[in-house]
């Protein structure tokens, strides 16, 4: 029975790594059209980029590591029976995926209300090599934000399952598996960050 | 009852935040280095270094992988193999064309 129950519990976790690694070939297939085009067009690229809002970027690569940070130490929390603790982390953890959120909105909505965005009139009298730079901005940003909103719905699960008290210090693995999608989220916006931000 | 806790190893509130602390300095490198240093080819390859430095400390401490199964490393290696072999591939076609 013991070992069963274990089972069960190496067996979600190999599951959800599995789907990660589905996640960042994904992820892959958009960097490798970055790299591609970065070759192709160097200097519209660099003049695309100036136009990147950098200290919203850094403040949310701030966010969005301090976030990761906080459901990690929600496990150890749980692992030390300090559920109310854990609670409050996961909250954090939310809490930081809104601000992250929110911030995107208001860098959407500066360069959208600029003619910035797929197909606008600017982008498209403008240099071929700036309009494919914020065509592949806008869908790589656009899914890693989707994966932001997923992850928070996933942690808000969790949250209530850790207040019903059905996730324990002996049964964490929803959390486990949470934490796993929150810090991929966490791993590919490092990698976005300063390709799309800082690079050029 | 159960043995949960058994392969999952725990990680110290203190060694978490340190590494988070890394993660904040590795943050502040990589903008500076964008301000400071000329931009170009080579300050790609210096942001990309960063980067990973900063993937990796995450996907050994956040994510457990340090503590991790032989076979989940495996899986890992795996996929990052195939993710450079398809973006190796694909630049000997741009490069060579």
């Amino acid at each position: 029975m013991n070992q069963a129950r274990h089972n069960d519990h190496e067996d979600a976790k190999l599951g959800m790594w599995l789907f990660l690694f589905t996640e960042l070939l994904l992820f892959g297939g958009l960097f490798l059209l970055y790299a591609v085009y970065l070759r192709r067009y160097p200097h519209e690229f660099a003049a695309a980029g100036k136009r990147m809002h950098v200290v919203l970027g850094t403040l949310n690569t701030v966010v969005l590591i301090s976030s990761s940070l906080m459901v990690a130490l929600a496990i150890t929390a749980l692992q030390r029976h300090e559920p109310r603790r854990a609670l409050w982390l996961v909250s954090g953890t939310v809490a930081c995926a809104a601000i992250f959120l929110v911030n995107k909105y208001i860098e959407w909505h500066a360069e959208i209300s600029h003619g910035v965005y797929p197909g606008s009139a600017l982008l498209k009298a403008g240099a071929p090599g700036e309009s494919i730079f914020y065509s592949l901005y806008y869908l790589t940003v656009g899914l890693h934000g989707l994966h932001v909103l997923i992850g928070a719905i996933f942690l808000t699960v969790v949250i209530v399952k850790l207040k019903r008290g059905s996730i324990t210090a002996h049964n964490f693995t929803l959390l486990e598996n949470g934490a796993l999608y929150w810090h991929l989220v966490d791993l590919i916006w490092i990698f976005v960050f300063p390709l799309y931000y800082l690079i050029l | 009852m159960t043995t949960n806790t058994r392969k999952t190893h725990e990680l110290s509130y203190a060694k978490l935040t340190a590494v988070w602390l890394a993660l904040m300095v590795l943050t502040a490198l990589t903008v500076a280095a964008s301000r400071l240093t000329a931009t170009g080819i080579p300050h790609v390859w210096v942001s990309l270094a960063i980067a990973i430095l900063k993937g990796g400390l995450v996907v050994s401490y956040f994510m457990h992988m340090r503590t991790e199964s032989t076979v989940l490393r495996w899986f890992l290696f795996v996929t990052l193999t195939t993710l450079t072999i398809f973006i190796g591939l694909t630049f000997f076609d741009v490069l060579y064309r």
